[in-house]
């Protein structure tokens, strides 16, 4: 929610007399939290995550493409080193990442894999409505599992006729005693079919105005009653089950909702806020490792008597290639900081920083491929798989022109609920 | 069980930028700093040994090094060493295998431990000498090539596999006893997330000569007993040949190549 901020100075853009904007001019006025400088620390996580990536990722990364199997080895490495505990508070057994680490590892797996940087994302994304709103009964009871990764967590809001209209969702909950009744189905769901604790977003008062009508539920799975009718063939992220999920009658524990009833929706914003700059984390990973293999390729191929990097026409597109990448990877880095700091524009950055990630590897990706000519468009060489694993970025959580919607409502001061 | 291991810090060798300063020393500021491959396998068979063993054990880290090693050490430390000990002094820079050996000896002294674990070799000298000659100083039962490490903490002893040119030695020994490693032992551990975290505090204590009792003339650059006269680079590689295709295309190309230089 994107609350007015005071008018300040800033706004005598303005012409006198003109109508005074509600809350224009966003980074004008906003508070700014200063630029950002790695901590050491940061560093250290960081470059130990680059040389698991490289030393143990990358060499899985054409493997787990083309079988489009889970690695389950590489989520078992993710747990024994650590990984998967970064976002978790340290008294739940995390390591109590800020949201910028938590960042820089997900770069960085992705970098070398799209899937496996997405193991971490979409863990933190289902962990997330537990963390910023479950009760200190539920995150003692699952966050512990959670960070040492004995469990894998996923979210599910997303239904068939549900997607970028997410207050659309029509799985029910339907109270019975002490516990709830889940029915009705969730599609695209990320890890779907590996999780053993599943948040459910369902609709418990179809009365209520739209963004009142969710909850959400943490669900153990197996359950009586649930299945996984389907995992869906994809373009990209192929190593990472993507699910239909199906609900018929299966009972969760009252105590098991996250939050009040009816505020499924607000938690799901809230997540997002903080979980879309995984996504721009993975999109700018999966550009540099698109951008590294293009540079390596343009350096040793020769044609015409020389390597094909000394054509302009190809220089060129490397060097565009390398400022996309670090300008969508310096606004996330800001976006991190911004949004840590817990200013009034965190759905503003968020969005931000996943739109301009997002278009940044599809780019990139694309681009890597035309330096490659021939060989980029076979799999002896990463750059095609990596091209087809940025495309998501542009498309889950959140579409690039809901992103869109985000920071033009951030601008124009609608003060409406931000859509998902 | 309580374990020190021999740590150096050399060049890192994937950087491909070692090269020797003018006045025959290596020159430190050329390739980035990291632990020697060998020692990171003696620490990994460290690390096993201790967790094997339980309560009390420890892995203290020994290290004589100049003034930047703590920054190197960490990666040990992270890796689960218990704390570092950085004898450094600038006295010792231009140290020979003997003078090193002195005072790895010397500073052992002021430790306690059952075993002392060090590689076979460090990749920038590559003498391999230093364990041997610790050993000797302190008259410490010296197991050379490890493959295998076994302690028994009951009978004060350890037995050791040493790989030999015709296969292997069974060797055993009474504790405290060094033991220089090999790759056999095992391939070293990653430092987890939780482990770099903590290695941040852990403690390094910095040792000097003074400290050591040792009189700085008496060892370090002022009395080397080897000197280098001239390095000369390997001659650099012939154009490599990639043999691609599947493996009986390529297998077939390979002993073409070879029978065709009478090779084989």
């Amino acid at each position: 929610m994107t609350a007015a901020r005071p008018r300040g100075p800033a706004q005598s853009i303005v012409a006198a007399g003109a109508p005074v904007l509600r809350s224009a001019a966003v980074t004008a006025t906003s508070p700014d939290h200063g630029p950002y400088q790695l901590t050491e620390e940061q560093q250290l996580l960081r470059d130990a995550v680059r040389v698991l990536a490289d030393e143990r990722v990358a060499p899985r990364a054409a493997e787990i493409d083309r079988t489009s199997e889970f690695p389950q080895d590489l989520r078992e490495l993710l747990a024994a080193q650590d990984i998967l505990a970064l976002p978790f508070p340290l008294e739940h057994g995390g390591l109590g990442g800020d949201l910028l680490t938590v960042c820089l590892a997900v770069e960085q797996l992705s970098r070398a894999c799209a899937t496996t940087g997405l193991i971490l994302a979409a863990h933190e994304l289902g962990a997330l409505p537990i963390i910023l709103a479950g009760t200190p009964e539920q995150q003692t009871r699952w966050l512990p599992r959670l960070a040492t990764g004995e469990w894998l967590v996923a979210f599910a809001l997303t239904e068939a006729e549900a997607g970028s209209d997410a207050a659309a969702a029509r799985t029910r909950a339907t109270r019975d005693g002490d516990d709830y009744l889940l029915d009705g189905s969730k599609r695209f769901i990320t890890h779907g079919s590996v999780a053993d604790l599943i948040t459910v977003f369902a609709v418990t008062d179809s009365a209520a105005p739209r963004h009142r009508r969710l909850s959400c539920f943490a669900l153990e799975v197996p359950a009586a009653g649930f299945s996984v009718p389907r995992i869906e063939h994809k373009m990209g992220i192929r190593g990472s089950p993507t699910a239909e999920l199906a609900f018929d009658r299966v009972r969760v524990p009252a105590a098991n909702r996250i939050g009040d009833e009816g505020e499924g929706f607000a938690i799901a914003m809230r997540t997002f806020e903080r979980s879309r700059p995984g996504i721009a984390a993975q999109a700018v990973g999966i550009a540099q490792g698109a951008l590294e293999a293009a540079t390596e390729y343009a350096r040793q191929r020769r044609q015409f008597g020389q390597r094909v990097g000394d054509f302009q026409m190809v220089s060129a597109m490397l060097a565009d290639m390398d400022a996309a990448t670090e300008a969508a990877r310096q606004l996330l880095y800001k976006a991190c900081v911004e949004i840590e700091a817990g200013g009034p524009d965190a759905a503003r950055w968020s969005a931000m920083c996943k739109l301009v990630a997002g278009d940044a590897a599809m780019r990139v990706t694309t681009d890597a491929v035309q330096v490659l000519g021939g060989y980029g468009y076979i799999d002896e060489f990463p750059v095609e798989r990596m091209m087809r694993d940025a495309k998501i970025t542009q498309i889950y959580e959140g579409t690039q022109q809901i992103q869109r919607l985000v920071i033009a409502r951030a601008l124009l001061g609608k003060d409406r609920a931000p859509l998902g | 069980m309580r374990i020190v291991v021999l740590v150096k810090p050399v060049p890192d060798p994937a950087a491909g930028s070692e090269r020797l300063g003018p006045d025959g020393r290596l020159d430190r500021a050329a390739a980035p700093a990291v632990v020697n491959g060998n020692d990171e396998y003696a620490l990994e068979a460290a690390l096993k040994l201790a967790a094997a063993a339980g309560e009390g054990s420890d892995v203290t880290l020994l290290s004589m090094a100049p003034g930047s090693a703590p920054e190197t050490l960490r990666k040990a430390l992270a890796m689960g060493a218990t704390r570092g000990v950085h004898v450094t002094d600038r006295a010792l820079a231009g140290s020979c295998a003997v003078a090193t050996a002195t005072v790895l000896a010397a500073a052992l002294r002021t430790l306690d431990y059952d075993l002392v674990l060090a590689g076979v070799d460090t990749s920038d000298g590559v003498g391999g000498t230093v364990p041997a000659s610790v050993a000797a100083r302190l008259a410490l039962p010296f197991l050379s090539y490890a493959a295998r490490i076994e302690p028994d903490e009951a009978s004060g002893t350890v037995r050791v596999r040493r790989i030999s040119a015709t296969g292997y030695d069974l060797l055993e020994a009474p504790m405290p006893a060094l033991i220089s490693c090999t790759q056999v032992l095992g391939e070293p551990r990653y430092p987890s997330l939780k482990g770099i975290m903590a290695a941040r505090s852990k403690e390094i204590a910095t040792v000097s000569l003074a400290d050591l009792g040792l009189d700085p003339a008496a060892v370090g650059g002022a009395v080397p007993t080897t000197s280098l006269l001239t390095a000369t680079a390997p001659p650099a590689r012939a154009a490599t040949e990639v043999v691609r295709g599947s493996p009986a295309e390529g297998a077939t190309r390979i002993v073409d190549f070879l029978s065709q230089r009478r090779i084989i």
